[in-house]
């Protein structure tokens, strides 16, 4: 997970932001690097993020066996 | 009546009638039902919900007119990175945990983990957090009706109001979650639809994500001839360290919402937690990519006709202009100031007009010359995006003054039916101050909501963070931290925001050059020093409660989390 929290920083506040101008000298597809990290690239990493934990965290519930009906029932009806 | 107005009508009234008929279908008699769905929404569906409560007016109508017209472009992507970027946090550090607590609302979690002291200034944190975003919705629903029914804004707030205050009331959450999976999909398609046309229209690409890379460079050629600064330069210096701040504070604040956590209680089980927040991640991408395409598409379109000189020819802009949308630059009149026989948008002294943010989004199909029917379409997914979030609100609202306040406070042994009363009379008084501030507004919407976020950042990040992953974190430290943070970002507000806007605004120069919107950051550090220093010095949390925070982390179900989570604990 602290992995996951790594790329979320050096994507955002790295590419999009701090290193934004340096990448801006690349370009692609008519996008300067920075910009379309900034406007369109970090959100789709985040996607990618999010579905590698859910992915991630069924993979270690299966491995101690945990079946999705040991959830069942927890919210707490007053 | 025009053919647009024609067309919106229609489509308001369809859509306005389908989530009626969801909400009354739905309708519910339980308090568990009105908090939280009984715990029984499938994942897509509740991530569709979760995607439709958070993307608000904010998102929908002004977002890109930021990126456009008040950022120039590159500087509007800490709204999208801030705004999506939290939703990472969210979904990996809080929402499966809070899930696994088995709590309804956040002051529950708090005054559980807690105690009722820290309940107490988490319910005060979530009122004020839920009001002033629910202010932005309505003065969004006002710019939308506005426009489009040719009616004072004022009277588009109050016909907001009667339709939010029917079906959040009658609804409660269950009502309100599956009228927000119809508003996801009317937002979703009104947003795409005019973005894969103009796309299209202009640059034979039909996906705008990949179009609007072609218009990049025409686009920087017409703004520097009108003399606007870069589309795509990054910032630098103070620019740069704004731009981290507000882009930071509008993730950490994204991550402390309170309606957007409470959703992950309407999830069947934890499992279903996550894949709500994967289904949600991914309907709000597909708004927020597109976005920065409407911006540019629709910055695109005006600076070439204002290059042409043909600006007040447009119907669109006299249309706007006609509900004082679209301004001289003084806020009056429009006026051909420099006497060269056009009316000029330009980034330079030459400027004659101000278009308001909140416009682009709602006047890009017609900029874009598409035809009524997706006029009409827009102005429906605008109204569905308002109205989705502030019933969702509402609901935070209600939730904190009827269980954590009237419930667990004065008097604990009301009936079900007396503690949905409380609820429902709690959200038609909330509406009718959402109303009236919808009406004065202290800003135009995309800044009233930045302002919610840094208040949530500052207040609520800390403490849920610090609640399930330290369990040596204390009840005082909580509660403190939580009221300094809350303070003074509040005070950094009153100090800064212009003194037009509001009679306790200061209107003062800015500390260290930190922008009011980027300074819930900054607040959320403070709450973090706080919290973490009182807690060193106060009494720790019960021994049952340390063993129960640190099994919220196991994979799978405790016994100490299975009774926690029936009540025996």
């Amino acid at each position: 997970m602290s992995v996951l929290l790594a790329i979320w920083a050096l994507v955002s506040f790295g590419a999009g932001i701090f290193f934004a101008d340096a990448l801006n000298n690349i370009e692609i597809g008519g996008f300067p690097l920075g910009f379309w990290f900034a406007n369109q690239g970090s959100i789709l990493v985040f996607v990618a993020l999010i579905a590698i934990y859910v992915w991630r965290m069924d993979k270690l519930d299966k491995k101690y066996g945990i079946d999705v009906d040991d959830y069942e029932g927890e919210v707490h009806h007053s | 009546m025009s053919e647009i107005q024609v067309w919106t009508l229609v489509f308001v009234v369809l859509t306005f009638s389908v989530y009626i008929y969801v909400a009354y279908a739905s309708r519910v008699s339980d308090t568990s039902g009105f908090y939280v769905a009984g715990g029984g929404i499938p994942a897509p569906a509740n991530g569709a919900a979760i995607a439709a409560d958070w993307m608000s007016a904010a998102s929908f109508i002004s977002m890109a007119g930021l990126i456009a017209l008040a950022y120039n472009g590159y500087g509007g992507s800490a709204y999208l990175m801030g705004w999506t970027g939290g939703y990472v946090l969210l979904a990996l550090l809080l929402a499966p945990y809070l899930r696994k607590f088995g709590k309804y609302t956040i002051p529950d979690f708090v005054g559980d983990r807690y105690n009722e002291t820290a309940r107490l200034i988490a319910v005060v944190c979530a009122i004020v957090v839920s009001l002033t975003y629910v202010v932005g919705q309505m003065a969004g629903v006002g710019v939308v009706f506005g426009r489009f029914l040719q009616v004072d804004t004022e009277v588009g707030v109050l016909i907001g109001m009667a339709i939010v205050l029917f079906y959040a009331v009658l609804g409660g959450m269950k009502g309100i979650t599956w009228t927000q999976v119809c508003q996801y999909s009317v937002l979703i398609v009104a947003y795409l639809i005019p973005a894969v046309a103009i796309s299209a229209k202009i640059t034979d690409w039909p996906l705008p994500q990949v179009g609007f890379g072609q218009i990049l460079a025409e686009l920087e050629g017409l703004q520097s001839e009108l003399g606007f600064g870069s589309y795509t330069d990054a910032l630098t210096g103070s620019g740069q360290f704004n731009m981290f701040l507000l882009t930071a504070t509008l993730m950490f604040g994204t991550a402390g919402l309170p309606h957007v956590i409470v959703r992950f209680y309407t999830a069947k089980n934890v499992r279903a937690a996550r894949y709500s927040a994967l289904w949600a991640i991914f309907f709000i991408a597909l708004l927020y990519t597109t976005a920065p395409t409407v911006a540019a598409f629709a910055k695109y379109n005006i600076l070439q006709t204002s290059s042409a000189g043909t600006l007040a020819d447009q119907s669109w802009f006299d249309k706007w202009a006609d509900v004082g949308l679209i301004t001289g630059v003084d806020g009056g009149a429009i006026v051909d100031l420099n006497g060269n026989g056009a009316i000029d948008f330009a980034g330079s002294a030459g400027n004659e007009v101000l278009i308001n943010n909140d416009i682009l989004v709602l006047a890009s199909p017609e900029i874009g010359g598409l035809p009524a029917p997706i006029v009409g379409l827009v102005a429906a997914g605008g109204l569905a995006a308002a109205l989705s979030t502030a019933s969702g609100l509402l609901l935070v609202i209600s939730s904190a003054v009827a269980n954590d306040v009237y419930h667990k406070r004065i008097n604990p042994a009301a009936p079900e039916k007396r503690q949905l009363l409380v609820a429902r009379i709690s959200m038609a008084v909330a509406v009718l101050v959402a109303g009236w501030l919808g009406i004065n507004p202290p800003g135009f919407a995309g800044q009233v909501v930045a302002l919610a976020f840094g208040l949530a950042a500052a207040s609520f990040f800390p403490i849920l963070v610090l609640g399930i992953f330290w369990k040596k974190c204390t009840a005082a430290g909580a509660a403190a931290g939580m009221a300094v943070g809350l303070a003074i970002t509040a005070a950094y507000f009153v100090w800064t925001l212009p003194s037009e806007s509001a009679w306790f605004f200061l209107g003062k120069d800015p500390i260290l050059d930190i922008a009011p919107v980027g300074f819930g950051f900054i607040g959320m550090l403070v709450n973090f020093a706080v919290t973490i220093v009182v807690s060193q010095f106060t009494t720790k949390p019960s021994a049952t409660m340390q063993e129960l925070v640190e099994e919220i982390r196991y994979p799978g179900r405790t016994d100490l989390v299975a009774k926690h989570a029936q009540g025996d604990v």
